[in-house]
């Protein structure tokens, strides 16, 4: 069962931009795309594990601020020629209201 | 006086080489009158093999174009073939009765293809490949046809049969002997060659002697004396050239194989000259253009009437011009009693090389599949050079001597001596082609060819010529000059994009983005921290930088370290510092618990490892001790090395360190397309290593030397000398005009050194040396941006701006 977390509002991640959700067990990047989407990934690169809350935000993307690869925000996936999946959450916006879960990771730990 | 007149026949290459020659010596010698049997102006016939192949266009070929003619002031005739000359009246006639007189008359009419004369040979569908008609006719008959018979294992032969295959036919080649190219290759190499044209398709018939060709009306089948037959609709005859003297030989023009000519190209008549494949000199006849073209150097000398140019004849080299394949060949490589040979194989890589040697010295060259060294043997050989000393690796390669460099063609090229010759054709050495690139600024391949010609006649050489503009102009260059778009988002060039910014008043990355037509919705992570330097430049005080469009370093000014946290690097001007500055360090970082310390090469302090969230925390410490951001993280100017200079040091001719620190207050802060580093020594000695940095003062006895465009990084490069001055204000005001015209003009992410060498140090100095109004205007915009830039923004952020970059957020548990 999901859990749904309220984690901010949406106004405060600054579109084409991101902001970081603090956990023990690794940091959590929520990304506020030009259209409004929320996105949340774990906050490792799949190359060498590069904070992507520090990246550039475009499209639906992300480019490491490391290495330049460049990561989809819907399933986290790097975006060929580089090949790797970094975690991705499911994220509700209501009521200007950010929700997250961490369904998905609590079901993989 | 009128003018003498000048009467060339023969609108080929080496006919108009010679007119281009004379019209550099003396243009206005003669009145000229030019009479070509073919209906086209002059153009490039060694061509005619890639037009064959498709991979050029008869209108790619053309080497002087009509406007040519008329602007030279030439009378040009073409489908007009001259038919007699009256040596007494000093009169040429051609086909349509037209009638010119000539005080001097220059024969150039080329030679024949060789027709062997066997029953059939007049048919239709058979054809010799001299022209451009012939290429037309065998394009034509490829399209019709299927069958195709090559007659001719030569180079002509198989640069025929290969174009033919292009265009879809079946071809067969047939040789007389079982040697390809047999004046050019030895067997080994003839079989590789053979091997990887058969891989590519073509097929053969060797050897073989051709008895007949057979049909009715148009050619059917070509029959050979052992009795076989192969079925063909179109035969091309590549058997060989014949000079054309016919109509010399009607003139009574003493001939033998060709019209013969002195050393100074002189025929028997001294009003006649004559140039060449139609030329015998010296018992000798030519059919490649290198020759010709140092004939015509020789022959315009005498016909401007310096006359002191001698031709003494020429070696050859060859090269074969079938797209993928490596093949040169030079002097006497089948070897004969009392000759040695080196022989290298490498049958994985298809590589084969061959040298005759005598005495120590090379008599003859072969290479198959790595053809790189071809001009450098050719050279040695040419000089007779004793090549004892690097005798056991001379078939590795000229990088194998000496200092060994990586091997690539690059790192071959460059390892070149200056008078290494390049281009065969047109005897253009690498010393010509880099002071050309250099000098007159060349930046593409056309531009090159258009200077010094290298390249622009069989085009075998372009790949070292490339190599050569690529080493020398460095990383800016472009293969082609086709425009390079700023990024996969649009069409358009960083230039085009930076005049629409300032021309139709863009304000903003989506004004921008709109107006521009951009492909993508919000740009990517290239184009938009370009576009919001470009805005930053252009309307300075006015745009609202966009910190999502920067690098996560320009962003939280601090550099992202391999851990993820980040250093802090506060600026020390001119890289002198005071006890109590030191003392204020030490305790914010011990405060902070930072844990490296370091003085970096930029004459400062990083402290090192820290946490981001620590970040506005860090700074606020810093800016209350009166730090401000070294900007060590961006796009931006970094450091003003100093040395001690004239206060302490014994040798120092000014103070050198007073300088630096003037030049850092003025410029810190400053946005730039990349990272900006400066420098100021004392004296020559140039401790602060000023003659690598953007931009370098070294101090004289007399005043200053400003020095620019250097990098001491990824590829050193020394500084240009730009401009000496006198005085500390003439150092700022060349240094603010140089910086905002790099500011203005360059490309982002483009570094002083690759930006100068793009533009050219000629055109810097004509905006900011020789045009004094240009230096103050340039001068005065950087100093106003300056206004809105020198805005600490470390202090900005201890003070809370872009806070949420800094904070992390909370998971609070709810419904929803
Ligand atoms: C800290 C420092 C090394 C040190 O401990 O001394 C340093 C550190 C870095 N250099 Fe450097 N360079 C430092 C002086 C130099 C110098 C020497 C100098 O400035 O006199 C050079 C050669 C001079 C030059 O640039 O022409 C230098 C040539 C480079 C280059 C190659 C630049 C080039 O055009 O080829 C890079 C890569 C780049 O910029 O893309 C680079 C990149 C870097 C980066 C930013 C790598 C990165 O992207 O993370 C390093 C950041 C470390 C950090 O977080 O602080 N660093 N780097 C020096 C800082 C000087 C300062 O006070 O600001
Ligand atoms: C397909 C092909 C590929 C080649 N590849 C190479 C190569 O890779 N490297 C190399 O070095 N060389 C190559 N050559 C050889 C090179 O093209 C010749 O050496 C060169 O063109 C000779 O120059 P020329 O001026 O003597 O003769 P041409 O260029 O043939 O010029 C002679 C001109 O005179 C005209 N003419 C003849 N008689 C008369 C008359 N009575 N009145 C008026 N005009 C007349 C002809 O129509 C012709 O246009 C190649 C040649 C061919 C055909
Ligand atoms: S550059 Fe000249 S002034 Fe500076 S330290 Fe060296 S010797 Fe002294
Ligand atoms: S860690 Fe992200 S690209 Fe290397």
């Amino acid at each position: 069962m999901s859990e749904w977390l309220e984690i901010c509002r949406l106004e405060d991640i600054p579109r084409l931009g991101s902001r970081v959700v603090e956990r023990a067990d690794g940091n959590i990047a929520v990304f506020r795309t030009q259209d409004d989407r929320v996105f949340a990934l774990d906050d490792r690169c799949p190359h060498k594990g590069g904070p992507l809350s520090q990246g550039i935000v475009f499209d639906h993307k992300v480019a490491c601020p490391l290495h330049d690869w460049v990561i989809d925000l819907e399933k986290g996936e790097a975006v060929p020629p580089d090949e790797g999946c970094t975690h991705s959450y499911p994220v509700r916006v209501e009521g200007g209201v950010v929700y997250l879960s961490l369904a998905r990771a609590s079901a993989a730990a | 006086m009128a003018k003498e007149r000048l009467v060339l026949i023969g609108n080929g290459m080496a006919g108009v080489r010679t007119l281009e020659e004379l019209l550099k010596l003396d243009p206005e010698r003669y009145e000229i009158t030019v009479f070509g049997a073919e209906p086209h102006p002059n153009y490039n016939r060694i061509m005619l093999s890639p037009v064959l192949a498709g991979e050029k266009t008869i209108d790619d070929i053309i080497l002087n174009d009509r406007a040519w003619y008329e602007s030279n002031g030439i009378t040009l005739h073409t489908g007009n073939p001259v038919v007699g000359i009256d040596r007494r009246r000093r009169v040429v006639r051609a086909d349509s009765g037209l009638e010119a007189p000539y005080d001097r008359l220059l024969l150039a009419t080329g030679s024949l293809p060789f027709i062997i004369p066997v029953p059939g040979s007049n048919l239709d569908g058979v054809l010799g490949f001299r022209d451009i008609a012939d290429v037309e006719a065998m394009l034509e008959a490829a399209r019709q046809y299927r069958k195709a018979v090559v007659i001719g294992g030569g180079l002509l032969g198989l640069e025929a049969a290969n174009g033919l295959m292009k265009q879809g036919m079946d071809v067969t080649v047939v040789h007389l002997l079982d040697t390809l190219m047999e004046k050019q290759l030895d067997p080994p190499a003839a079989a590789l060659l053979k091997q990887s044209l058969e891989e590519r398709g073509l097929k053969f018939h060797m050897p073989a002697q051709t008895t007949e060709i057979r049909g009715d009306g148009r050619v059917e089948a070509v029959a050979f004396a052992d009795g076989s037959e192969l079925e063909a609709d179109l035969v091309v005859m590549a058997v060989g050239i014949r000079p054309n003297i016919d109509l010399a030989q009607r003139a009574g023009i003493y001939c033998e194989r060709g019209v013969v000519v002195s050393d100074t190209l002189q025929t028997y008549d001294p009003r006649i000259y004559a140039v060449g494949e139609c030329v015998q000199h010296r018992g000798k006849t030519y059919g490649l253009v290198a020759p010709l073209f140092e004939q015509a150097k020789v022959c315009a000398n005498h016909l401007a009437g310096l006359g002191y140019a001698r031709y003494e004849g020429s070696v050859t080299s060859t090269k074969l011009k079938v797209t993928g394949i490596d093949l040169f060949s030079a002097g006497r490589f089948n070897e004969q009693e009392g000759d040695e040979t080196l022989v290298l194989q490498d049958p994985a890589r298809g590589v084969y090389k061959k040298l005759v040697v005598r005495d120590d010295r090379i008599e003859g060259a072969v290479l198959y599949g790595d053809t790189m060294d071809g001009s450098w043997y050719f050279q040695l050989m040419r000089d007779r050079a004793d090549i004892s000393d690097f005798r056991p690796t001379i078939l590795f390669g000229q990088h194998d001597v000496g200092d060994a460099g990586h091997g690539d063609e690059k790192t071959r090229v460059m390892a070149l001596p200056d008078d290494a010759e390049i281009c065969g054709c047109n005897g253009v050495c690498k010393g010509e082609i880099v002071e050309a690139i250099v000098t007159k600024g060349l930046f593409t391949l056309e531009e090159v060819r258009a200077h010094t010609k290298a390249s622009s006649s069989c085009g075998s050489c372009t790949g070292l010529v490339e190599a050569l503009l690529a080493s020398t102009v460095g990383e800016g260059y472009e293969a082609s000059p086709k425009k390079k778009p700023l990024c996969g988002c649009t069409d358009h060039t960083h230039d085009e994009v930076r005049r629409a910014i300032v021309e139709h008043e863009l304000k903003s990355i989506p004004e921008v983005m709109r107006f521009m037509e951009w492909k993508t919705p919000d740009g990517c992570n290239k184009c938009r921290p370009a576009l919001n330097f470009y805005l930053v430049v252009a309307w300075p005080g006015e745009y609202s930088d966009d910190y999502r469009s920067r690098f996560i370093n320009e962003r939280v000014h601090a550099n992202i370290q391999k851990d993820g946290t980040y250093s802090v690097v506060p600026r020390i001007f001119g890289g002198e510092t005071s006890p109590a500055q030191l003392r204020a360090l030490a305790e914010i970082a011990e405060k902070w618990e930072v844990p490296t310390v370091k003085v970096t090469g930029g004459q400062r302090i990083d402290l090192l490892g820290v946490r981001k969230e620590q970040l506005p925390g860090i700074w606020g410490d810093l800016a209350r001790a009166g730090f401000v951001s070294g900007h060590a993280y961006g796009k931006a100017i970094r450091t003003v090395k100093t040395c001690v200079g004239s206060e302490w040091c014994r040798f120092g001719t000014q103070d050198s360190t007073t300088m630096g620190i003037k030049i850092e207050q003025m410029t810190w802060g400053s946005w730039m397309p990349h990272k900006v580093k400066m420098a100021v020594s004392g004296c020559p000695r140039n401790c602060a290593e000023a003659t690598i940095k953007d931009l370098g003062v070294v101090a004289v006895d007399s005043g200053w030397e400003i020095h620019v465009g250097g990098n001491g990084g990824i590829k050193v490069r020394v500084t240009d000398f730009l401009v000496k001055v006198e005085t500390m204000d003439e150092v700022l005001e060349y240094t603010a005009a140089f910086l905002q015209l790099y500011r203005e003009e360059a490309h982002y992410l483009e570094r002083t050194a690759p930006w100068v060498e793009r533009v050219g140090l000629h055109y810097i100095k004509e905006r900011i040396v020789d045009d004094a109004d240009n230096r103050k205007r340039l001068a005065q915009r950087f100093l106003e941006s300056q206004r809105y830039a020198q805005t600490d923004p470390w202090k900005e952020r201890a003070e809370g701006a872009d806070r949420h970059e800094f904070e992390p957020l909370r998971l609070v548990r709810g419904v929803a």
